[in-house]
């Protein structure tokens, strides 16, 4: 019954959503809100069930590990934006998050995007093969690429070469993020249809 | 000519989505059968896993909502498949918090399937946050981030867990990502404790991670709800991926006529521009 229930309810809320394809309405404006409600619910309770209370409080109570209290208090300053008169406090929370961001972020760059991707488009171009024109087009995609991103010197005569096949090499990777963004959004449709055929309409008719 | 193209162009797109409804409802209805090809990093992945041996781990990170459900859950249930089909060790975590409720509904749904123990030959660890600083972390100890599984009970009541501290443990990682997390799992865990990587994207991100699977950074890419339709096929087990390929490829040619179309009926527009201006 609950099962049966959850099914209705989201193929409504599903049907509330697509009228708005038709135009806005009030049925798209309260699956919106609700969407957005309960969204920002189950974060909250989640946060608190399964992150405040096993890893801040419980610890605490049970091992007295006061020391968490410290991440705690610079978590509880975040908040301090909302209120003028303190809201530089929320500065050194903010500090030490951008901190270990960046701390982490530049070595992890380095070590897992520059050197590795680097390293891949430093090919052999030996033998006359497929490999060799692949690998051809990609240290040509890469030169051209950082070419047409070259704005120190104006972009004439090789520079202009480089930089146009640098351009038609971008296109065709937007052409390619183009279409796996189409494939993305009609499996999206498809899953919703998917739904609403075998677990709401085709169920009805069988049990009739 | 000019009247048919001044009418397209006129169009209300409503007309449009009505017929992109229809594209995709009548494939779904009929079931045609489309041959199903399995690409190369596809085919890559599932090698990758089905290279295992009975007992080896493998993580899989779900970082993912209900958003990308209709791409990423397909994907994920053939693997737990893969997996116990293979008796591999699943240790699930989550990175995103609203992909934990997905995660948990597939791995119980597969693992009633093949009759598999839980905590003996699968766990699920559920969410934590922060996920750089853990992803980092389990490169030393997976106890530091997570004492507990998704329940709140200690993961060294389960003897899946006894010899898994960090990834020097975990034969192979999964990551189901529909936003960065991915990049984060080839930085840290790929590129610092060589962890061996699959990445499984939604189609929006997979063309961003093509250069990983080109540098062999990541062992295998599987891209989207054709991705996920890959796998299916690959583990011999067709489902819900697969069945919505027919209507995927349908749509895609009603798109392409649309660009012609759209194309066709810029190039009149333009012409007869000009020719009202008295240009070319």
């Amino acid at each position: 019954m609950g099962a049966t229930l959850g099914v209705w309810l989201a193929a409504a809320l599903t049907l509330c959503i697509y009228s708005f394809l038709y135009k806005d309405n009030p049925f798209y404006k309260f699956a919106e809100s609700l969407y957005v409600g309960i969204s920002a619910g189950y974060w909250l309770v989640y946060t608190y069930a399964y992150v405040i209370e096993p890893m801040l409080i419980e610890p605490i109570k049970t091992n007295q590990e006061f020391v968490l209290i410290i991440p705690a208090f610079f978590g509880i300053i975040m908040l301090s934006r909302w209120f003028p008169k303190i809201a530089w406090l929320s500065r050194w929370s903010i500090a030490f998050t951008v901190g270990i961001g960046a701390g982490l972020g530049v070595t992890g760059y380095i070590q897992g995007f520059l050197i590795p991707q680097v390293k891949a488009t430093i090919l052999p171009l030996t033998g006359m093969n497929m490999l060799t024109l692949n690998n051809l087009i990609i240290i040509i995609g890469v030169i051209t690429t950082l070419v047409y991103f070259y704005f120190s010197k104006e972009h004439k005569g090789m520079l202009k070469v480089g930089s146009r096949i640098g351009v038609t090499f971008i296109m065709i990777a937007f052409g390619a993020s183009f279409g796996y963004t189409v494939m993305a959004r009609i499996s999206l449709l498809i899953g919703r249809f998917y739904f609403l055929i075998y677990d709401w309409i085709v169920p009805i008719f069988s049990k009739g | 000519m000019n009247d048919i193209i001044k009418k397209l162009t006129a169009i209300d797109r409503r007309y449009l989505f009505i017929i992109i409804a229809l594209v995709v409802v009548i494939p779904l209805l009929f079931k045609p059968k489309f041959p199903i090809i399995p690409k190369k990093p596809v085919i890559d992945a599932y090698k990758a896993v089905d290279s295992l041996s009975a007992g080896d781990n493998v993580m899989i990170s779900v970082d993912y909502d209900a958003a990308s459900m209709p791409e990423l859950q397909p994907f994920l249930e053939a693997l737990l498949r893969h997996c116990f089909k293979k008796e591999l060790n699943p240790i699930m975590l989550v990175q995103w918090q609203l992909g934990a409720p997905l995660g948990t509904r597939a791995m119980e749904k597969i693992a009633k399937e093949f009759d598999v123990e839980y905590g003996v030959d699968y766990i699920n660890l559920g969410y934590r946050p922060g996920y750089t600083a853990q992803i980092v972390g389990i490169g030393k100890e997976i106890r530091d981030y997570f004492i507990t599984d998704y329940k709140g009970d200690l993961i060294d009541s389960f003897s899946v867990m006894d010899d898994i501290h960090n990834y020097d443990d975990i034969d192979i990682l999964v990551g189901l990502e529909a936003g960065a997390t991915g990049n984060i799992w080839v930085q840290y865990a790929g590129a610092r404790y060589n962890q061996r990587i699959i990445l499984a994207l939604t189609a929006v991100s997979a063309p961003d991670a093509y250069f990983f699977y080109q540098s062999g950074q990541i062992e295998g890419l599987v891209g989207g709800m054709k991705g996920s339709a890959d796998y299916e096929t690959l583990i011999d087990h067709p489902d819900v991926a697969v069945a919505g390929m027919a209507a995927q490829s349908f749509v895609h040619i009603l798109i392409i006529v649309f660009i012609i179309l759209g194309n066709i009926a810029y190039f009149f527009e333009k012409r007869n521009k000009g020719k009202t201006l008295g240009g070319k």
